[in-house]
């Protein structure tokens, strides 16, 4: 790997001046990077970091058809990781005006990286420099423990995936924006949802109660209000007191609590998996955001190449190619998903819809079909409204809250479904529904996201570690639950219990094959097959599982 | 009943024949079955597209969001595929690797994954490489059974409901992703066929074949003087000298009278001298045949050959490793009638049409070992593979031929691949096989693997055991 030329570095300084002056914000240093196929070879297994701990899998092609992306929060093959300085990747022959293409889709990246609220935690470090000195703890360790070592990180990478990442961000991102009063935010926030656990109507009662006090008191307001709670609640003092003396409780996610809590690791002779454990988590929580901000980022980066790239003065006469290039990148395709052409789409969309104002109460209260398309109070607040989306969304909120009939309907945009023709034995793909939130609810469940596994401490009895997967309409997969069990059983040193749900297999017709020796049982027209489901538990208690139903 | 015409008049004349013998609905079913396979045992290829359809065809499955990088979108940076032999180096010490988790109380993980990398004009590589796969709590999208796959966007024309574009179940002419259908030039496949032996053999320690005979060196140097050089040279041959001698004097007119020779008069030229020079000589003898014998009548369609042709190739590629690619493989296709294919790439490739009569390739076996005396020099391997239907529904050909072969071979090996038309049956080879009651008389010689059509590859490898231990 060598850094790019003097000339093409030139260029790169050109594009951040001309992309600062459009709005977009990142530091000063980058670096550059021509690499070759052999240094993709190393990188790639290292998700471009070229500093990431050796680990044995790295060498060994990993199976690919089992939601690869569900196993793996970063993609193998970023062109610029979110480190400080940010680095970039480039091929050696690219000519100036697709470096300049490229530079600018890289600059919107790590505008991105160092202004999306999800990166926050990446913020404050280099993460090549922290990767490096992780990169040797795991030698060291490995030159003294061997392959234990990889046994550790085996079973951490494991469970890298239940990482508490919002927790993470919650603990960073956490705002005081109280008024002031402690004993209003416990009432509110605590008191009457978790200790008392009022309806929804009495809640809003109570606020409305407040607000009458504020307006009939003033000042006194708060004074007024608690008296009367406390003719209500004589115990609230009591409960405040008790809150305030007791140290706010931190969430752990999996590891953190193995790290805290499990006996094995605890021992002196194995304190050194703890580091082990900690890389793994670290790790993990770094490339998160990554995967939840996809269609966002390269959304981003696309919407921001294009603008910048046909403003740009210097490389006049290369539209044709640019052109050809971009419609590569940024096309629809007719059937499948593009992160690149929907984000991009999208936030055009949103900056045209913000510019006229249509994100505003005035536009929601229109009824009328020919008003609604005419209304426009030119408010000139396009720009800023799509970096504020930049900043505070991730690819969830940033698809639940934009995608709308009328965006769907503009590029005739379709959820397509496919079908099994037995006919032909063929598998058909067709126009299955143009429904905004048809399409909105496609994209969110092609969304990463893990499953939601949360240890119960109150069935955690007798050295059992008890996870509790939160029912979400998905199972798990069978296959790969014996030995991830496995390795948080050799994690915890005692048995582990896992409550899940299953599908209870409803015996299926057994259909007459259609083709001798084919596969595909003749069905009738395909209905939807009532799901039922089932709580089942395992057990993994001396590498042996098992499962019952519950 | 009555038979159209279009069939092949030869194959009806012996439906009737087995008619005539009497039949089961079910025999008579499957036999049907076969004879109006209108299909041919060309092997595959890809012209099979209507190009004028009016739907577009599909040909992969739509990418997902996660699929993009901005590699191959921006700067044309293919995902990089490593070649196999840059992985080939560490597999050793992988292995090794794994060995040792079974040791320390984990299961094993590194597994043995074939890849069908899609080429130009359906010429698939196929590529063996070791893989591995990190297991998690992951949530599992296709749980829905029913015949609907998962959503995926789309953009463009259409109305809701409309078919935009199709995408074939199996491959075109049934050339799908699964094992023995691929499509490599025979050289590529032969060398990754190697490798996987080498995998194969170091991963599940099969048992290797038993020697036989003195001959145990498959290959060596031999240096021996066998070559001749006339005028100088370490070793001087007697014999052949003094016919040249006598070749030269008898020019030179000085030996009149063949019955009163008298040598002392001979000359003797420096060149009549003929000496024996060391040469280094190849040894080329193989200790052992292999015939792999393969149904390709029309029951044998999709799961069934896959199974088969899997399972073959792993113990070809095995063999191939082990025996340093000196032991001879012979390949011969049979559906009514057998026929000796020259290479394992169209033993490969070619594809399932017509009749099933097994006795025809045992008998083509016998007939070859008988015509080229082989047994005198090779130990002799048979390995047959077939979904289990079989005309001759008793055996009463096949048997005899099976009983011959016993009496050379070393052993037999016959594996059944059920093809699922008769689900609950046991199949006609299966049966007449068990009741010829060879499997007992003779174990060590003769050995049957059933397995079902939806078996995997260590179900494969374990019916390789079996056959071969």
């Amino acid at each position: 790997m060598e850094l790019i030329d003097q000339h093409t570095k030139k260029i790169m300084e050109g594009c951040k001046e001309r992309a600062r002056k459009v709005g977009l914000r990142f530091e000063d240093e980058t670096l550059e990077y021509i690499v070759t196929n052999r240094d993709l070879l190393e990188l790639s297994p290292k998700l471009m970091i070229p500093t990431l701990y050796d680990y044995w899998v790295h060498d060994v092609d990993v199976i690919k058809e089992k939601g690869r992306y569900e196993l793996y929060p970063a993609n193998p093959y970023e062109t610029v990781i979110n480190t400080r300085p940010a680095i970039s990747f480039y091929n050696d022959n690219n000519p100036d005006w697709l470096n300049v293409m490229i530079f600018y889709h890289v600059l919107a990246h790590i505008d991105f990286f160092q202004n999306n609220l999800f990166f926050r935690h990446s913020w404050d470090y280099d993460f090549t420099g922290q990767a490096l000195s992780d990169k040797r703890i795991i030698a060291k360790l490995r030159a003294e423990k061997g392959r234990w070592v990889d046994y550790v990180i085996e079973f951490s990478r494991g469970i890298d995936n239940l990482a508490g990442f919002h927790e993470e961000l919650t603990r960073l991102n956490c705002m005081n924006i109280t008024n002031g009063s402690k004993r209003m935010d416990f009432y509110f926030d605590v008191f009457l949802q978790s200790e008392k656990k009022v309806k929804t109507s009495e809640y809003l009662k109570e606020i409305e109660r407040y607000n009458d006090c504020v307006s009939k008191f003033g000042d006194l307001a708060e004074q007024t209000f608690f008296a009367e709670v406390i003719t209500k609640y004589p115990e609230f003092e009591a409960v405040l007191e008790k809150s305030t003396t007791q140290k706010p409780k931190q969430k752990m996610d999996l590891i953190q609590f193995l790290m805290e809590n499990s006996e094995v690791l605890n021992k002196d002779e194995n304190k050194w998996m703890k580091s082990v454990l900690q890389v793994v988590r670290k790790t993990s929580i770094f490339f998160q955001p990554q995967i939840r901000t996809k269609i966002m980022n390269e959304g981003w980066a696309s919407y921001w190449h294009e603008k910048l790239f046909l403003q740009d003065d210097r490389i006049k006469g290369h539209e044709v190619e640019f052109a050809r290039i971009n419609a590569g990148v940024t096309s629809m395709p007719r059937v499948g998903l593009n992160p690149y052409a929907l984000g991009m789409r999208l936030f055009s969309y949103i900056e045209e819809i913000a510019d006229k104002g249509k994100y505003s109460i005035d536009f929601k209260r229109l009824h009328d079909a020919e008003e609604r398309d005419q209304f426009d109070t030119h408010t000139g607040q396009g720009q800023d409204f799509i970096f504020n989306v930049r900043e505070n969304l991730c690819d969830f909120m940033f698809v639940n809250n934009f995608v709308e009939q009328d965006f769907v309907t503009r590029h005739k945009l379709f959820v397509a479904g496919k079908r099994l023709n037995t006919a032909k034995m063929v598998w058909e793909y067709y126009v299955k529904s143009r429904k905004a939130e048809d399409y909105r609810q496609m994209l969110i469940d092609s969304l990463y996201h893990p499953p939601h596994i949360e240890i119960d401490m109150g069935k955690n009895t007798n050295n059992t570690l008890y996870l509790m997967h939160h029912f979400e309409e998905k199972p798990l997969v069978s296959e790969f639950i014996a030995n991830t069990m496995l390795g948080i059983e050799y994690l915890w040193g005692g048995p582990v219990q896992l409550e899940t749900s299953e599908i209870i297999s409803t015996p299926t017709s057994q259909g007459q094959n259609a083709l001798p020796g084919s596969l595909i049982p003749m069905k009738a027209e395909d209905t939807e097959p009532d799901v039922k489901w089932q709580r089942v538990l395992y057990t993994m208690e001396k590498r042996k599982l098992s499962k019952k139903t519950i | 009943m009555k038979i159209e015409f279009n069939v092949n008049p030869e194959l009806l004349k012996l439906y009737n024949a087995f008619k005539a013998k009497g039949l089961t609905p079910r025999q008579k079913q499957t036999i049907l079955l076969e004879l109006h396979d209108t299909g041919t045992h060309d092997a595959h290829d890809m012209s099979g597209y209507d190009k004028d359809a009016k739907i577009e065809m599909v040909f992969r499955p739509p990418h997902n969001l996660y699929e993009h990088d901005d590699f191959s979108a921006l700067q044309a940076i293919p995902r990089f595929q490593s070649t196999y032999v840059s992985r080939i180096r560490s597999i050793d010490e992988l292995l090794e690797r794994d060995k040792r988790r079974e040791k320390d109380g984990f299961p094993r993980k590194i597994r043995v994954g074939r890849l069908v990398k899609p080429g130009k004009g359906g010429k698939d590589k196929i590529v063996i490489v070791p893989t591995t796969v990190e297991e998690k709590f992951i949530h599992d999208t296709s749980f829905k059974s029913s015949g609907e796959d998962a959503p995926s966007g789309g953009s463009g024309e259409g109305e809701e409901g409309e078919v935009i574009g199709e995408q074939p179940v199996r491959a075109p002419d049934g050339s799908g992703t699964g094992p023995g259908e691929g499509q490599g030039g025979p050289h590529e496949m032969e060398s990754s066929a190697y490798d996987l032996g080498k995998i194969l053999t170091e991963q599940f320690e099969l048992p290797n074949l038993k020697d036989k005979g003195k001959k145990r060196s498959l290959t060596r140097y031999t240096y021996d003087l066998t070559d001749r050089n006339r005028g100088f040279g370490q070793f001087l041959d007697k014999k052949a000298t003094l016919r040249k001698i006598l070749e030269t004097n008898i020019s030179l007119g000085l030996l009149p009278d063949i019955d009163r020779i008298d040598s002392t008069r001979f000359l003797i030229s420096p060149d009549d001298k003929i000496y024996r020079i060391l040469s280094r000589e190849m040894d080329y003898e193989s200790q052992a045949m292999v015939f792999f014998l393969r149904d390709y009548s029309g029951s044998m369609a999709g799961k069934p050959t896959q199974l088969i042709v899997a399972q073959h190739v792993l113990i070809y590629s095995w063999l191939l490793y082990q025996y340093a690619r000196q032991v001879e493989s012979r390949f011969i296709l049979h559906d009514t009638e057998a026929s000796e294919v020259p290479d394992f790439y169209t033993y490969y490739n070619s594809k399932v049409a017509g009749g099933t009569k097994v006795a025809s390739a045992f008998r083509l076996v016998n007939d070859i070992v008988e015509k080229e005396n082989l047994v005198k020099d090779y130990n002799i391997y048979v390995f047959h593979g077939t979904d289990g239907d079989d005309w001759d529904a008793d055996g009463k050909e096949t048997i005899p031929e099976i009983k011959k072969m016993l009496v050379y071979a070393n052993r037999v090996g016959i594996t059944i691949a059920e093809n699922g038309l008769g689900a609950t049956q046991t199949s006609e080879v299966e049966k007449y096989t068990k009741a010829s009651g060879l499997l007992d008389e003779k174990p060590d010689l003769l050995r049957l693997d059933v397995m079902k059509q939806d078996a995997d590859e260590p179900r494969l490898i374990e019916g390789i055991k079996h056959l071969i231990s």
